[in-house]
């Protein structure tokens, strides 16, 4: 009890402050705002110190500034397109003509580096020796090359190793391969596909409805209709009706090889192919990676308890595996599919007129460096943007509801 | 009671001896495991070892039997594609390997080179890990600079732009990933801070490189680079790209180490404060060295992903070994069909170096997380 008084003098609310008074410097928040200001006016000198060099370096070297030029005719020619271009066309259209060229080899590897980098990395986890080591060959060889030198590889390849186009290559009916690209064959366009393509629609529409019938059935009874094989039916079946209903238009554009070159059906540049292969291969060893370690990430305890409540190995597969090694996968994923957009800019290298090397041929021309590498910086970073932006919302949408 | 008992014994059929189960272990057993387990996989390796077994036979007699070694290009002609031509090595390895560098002078960038992989390898030992090692890097970066360049002691003075090939690959990882690295560390802290300011120059910059491709940042730094400068200045090139090179390789970074600096439990910072610690105190003494064990994998994934990036200097004129490739083949006729074995050999360089580095990563990682586990 004699020591009651004494508990007085450590009373919180009595204690001296000294902190306060003695060092404005010493207050977290004060210091806080402090170091923000400086680096923002550190920011905002040197912005101005390169704008204001930027400025004079352009008035002594006489170079104009603006966009005004994208106006004016090009002058120089590019060598495949899927728009109609050409010479005297207005450098805007140049630039439009380089970004579908690059959303064309964007899209088609996409497609092709999914299918193969999910097939390798399955097969890294696959019971057969062989067919294991075969593909993590694949992944250790293609991932740890630079992308760069395989692209040159591919395009010497293309342009150097095959065969001349009269002894061009025919691996398959209607298929051809030489120094000038790929040639196959395309459906030749009739008024009869109007049907098929109406019958497409049909399908998908049914599909779509037989799908909403099923969760509500499944709601409502516990029982789940068959959802997968009623779809294809329905999609295939009405495109096949769609398709006899049209007169059964079936006439393809077959290339046809003569002497001295392939004439007829689609076809691709060298160029478009070195840069597609060597883009497909080498992102499916990183897609591989991605989808190996997603499924080795699902714990065994999901499995098992899937089937401890009845569910058949497909129906775990589906329900319980896939969904939540698809949370792990697509954000990767979605990242290895925007380095693969931006890798194509090595499109430059191989001669493939995409957005980048349109820009630098510009560049090259006009020398009005600083709006061209602007296009190109903007255009990309709206793509990685976009791509952001749908990561976000997927993985908001699949996040684990914890509670 | 022990009647019943005795019942029930005597019920007792004793099972007949089973046979022992199939074998296990032993060369049979794996092959019917790993190769032979159902018909679908016995199917599988059939077609793939058909496979392997028609090209793998075409591939050694293209590469092996068939090689010529000599540096003869007219030999080389005469295999008419049979065999490959390792003779374009022989006969290039020098323009490959230094690029433009004088030819006499080569035995420099030679001594450069291996200082710097001494270098590497010495700092790949833990127990090399002291404040020394930071200082031979700054004199090994001196000394490289200093042979290379040139321009005292008798040694002839050599302009950066003539650098090339393997040195000066070296130089842009190494000297890329040291500068990104600590600068990686502070834009990631600053990310995380709770100053509003500080935290969005960070993301801007972060998502700003990330977005773009490292192609239009080297375009950049060396179109763009020239018009900052003040007027009547052009700073050397290798500096430009370099920079470019270490802003696009640092945005990268900090995004690995932010992911370690997310996975420190909030707790250990609270501890360091309530022990009187500073911000940087607790950031250098408790977060970061348990942020940076987490995420070494993808630190080096970083690392790899720069070693394998300097190629791409190439497009702004810089001749590194995938330069000094083009460089040695590309404007010869004699040689220039024999692009793919060249193509192959600085592959192999570029291979070595990430395979190096991704075994290295896995062995740090199970050596750095041996105390973790308990």
């Amino acid at each position: 009890m004699p020591d009651a008084p004494r508990a007085a003098v450590i009373d919180p609310g009595k204690a001296p402050r000294p902190a306060a008074k003695a060092s404005f410097w010493r207050s977290r928040a004060v210091r806080g705002v402090l170091y923000q200001v400086v680096l923002l006016v550190i920011l905002v000198l040197v912005g101005f110190y390169l704008t204001h060099n930027t400025l004079e370096n352009m008035r002594v070297r006489g170079i104009q500034s603006g966009f005004g030029f994208f106006n004016e005719p090009a002058g120089f020619g590019i060598g495949e397109s899927v728009i109609a271009y050409d010479s005297s066309d207005p450098y805007w259209k140049a630039f439009v003509v380089g970004f579908t060229n690059t959303l064309r080899v964007s899209i088609v590897g996409v497609i092709f580096t999914t299918i193969i980098g999910v097939l390798v990395g399955v097969g890294r986890l696959s019971r057969n020796f062989l067919i294991r080591s075969l593909c993590t060959g694949y992944v250790e060889l293609f991932r740890n090359v630079p992308i760069l030198l395989q692209l040159l590889m591919w395009y010497f390849i293309m342009t150097d190793r095959l065969p001349d186009t009269e002894s061009a290559l025919n691996p398959l009916p209607g298929f051809f391969l030489s120094k000038n690209g790929l040639s196959f064959p395309v459906p030749v366009w009739a008024t009869g596909h109007i049907g098929t393509l109406a019958g497409l629609v049909v399908g998908i529409v049914l599909a779509v409805w037989h799908a909403r019938r099923a969760r509500v059935k499944f709601r409502e009874t516990g029982q789940k209709p068959s959802q997968f094989w009623p779809a294809v039916g329905f999609i295939l079946g009405a495109t096949l009706i769609g398709w006899l209903a049209g007169g059964m238009p079936g006439a393809l554009d077959m290339p046809e090889k003569n002497e001295i070159s392939v004439a007829g059906g689609g076809a691709v540049t060298p160029e478009f192919l070195a840069i597609t292969i060597g883009l497909t291969i080498y992102t499916a060893a990183f897609i591989a990676e991605i989808v190996r370690s997603a499924i080795q990430a699902v714990p065994r305890g999901q499995s098992e308890a899937a089937g401890s409540l009845g569910l058949t190995p497909g129906q775990s597969l589906r329900l319980v595996l896939l969904p939540q090694a698809m949370r792990i996968i697509i954000p990767p994923l979605t990242n290895q599919y925007l380095n693969l957009i931006k890798n194509s800019t090595l499109a430059v290298a191989v001669g493939y007129p995409d957005l980048v090397s349109i820009s630098n041929t510009t560049l090259n021309q006009t020398g009005r460096a600083v709006e061209c590498i602007l296009v190109m910086m903007t255009v990309y970073l709206v793509l990685s943007l976009l791509t952001a932006a749908f990561t976000n919302w997927f993985n908001a949408r699949v996040a684990i509801r914890e509670r | 009671m022990s009647a019943t008992l005795n019942e029930t014994a005597s019920d007792i059929v004793l099972i007949q001896p089973r046979q022992a189960p199939t074998r296990h272990i032993g060369a049979a057993a794996w092959v019917r495991r790993n190769l032979f387990p159902d018909w679908k996989n016995s199917l599988a390796t059939l077609v793939v070892l058909g496979l392997l077994l028609y090209w793998v036979p075409l591939l050694i007699e293209w590469a092996v039997v068939n090689a010529e070694i000599r540096p003869d290009a007219a030999a080389c002609k005469a295999l008419e594609d049979r065999g490959a031509c390792w003779g374009v090595i022989a006969e290039k390895y020098r323009i490959i390997l230094f690029g433009r560098y004088p030819f006499e002078e080569q035995w420099r960038p030679l001594i450069a080179i291996v200082l710097m992989l001494v270098m590497i390898v010495v700092s790949c030992v833990p127990k090399m890990w002291t404040r020394w090692l930071g200082v031979a890097w700054v004199l090994n970066f001196v000394v490289f600079f200093a042979l290379m360049r040139g321009g005292f002691a008798g040694l002839a003075y050599v302009e950066t732009s003539r650098w090339g090939g393997f040195p000066l690959t070296l130089l842009l990882s190494t000297l890329g990933i040291a500068a990104a690295f600590p600068l990686s560390v502070f834009v990631a802290l600053g990310r995380r801070s709770h100053l509003p300011a500080i935290r969005a120059v960070c993301v801007a910059y972060v998502e700003l490189i990330r977005g773009i491709p490292l192609i239009s940042v080297l375009f950049m730094a060396s179109f763009m680079f020239p018009l900052f400068m003040p007027p009547g200045t052009t700073p050397d090139v290798l500096l430009r790209v370099l920079v470019g090179i270490i802003l696009f390789a640092a945005a990268y970074l900090a995004e690995a180490v932010r992911g370690g600096l997310q996975a420190v439990p909030k707790g250990q910072v609270e501890a360091a404060d309530s022990l009187g610690l500073t911000y940087w105190q607790a950031q250098r003494k408790i977060v970061l060295p348990q942020a940076l064990r987490l995420v070494i994998p993808s630190i080096m994934n970083s690392f790899i992903s720069t070693y394998k990036d300097t190629s791409l200097v190439t497009i702004v004129s810089l001749y590194d070994l995938t330069g000094g490739l083009t460089l040695a083949l590309g404007g010869d006729p004699n040689w220039r069909q024999f692009y793919l074995e060249g193509n192959l050999f600085v592959a192999l360089i570029y291979w070595a170096g990430c395979f190096f580095m991704s075994r290295y990563s896995q062995w740090i990682e199970k050596r750095t997380s041996r105390g973790q586990g308990r």
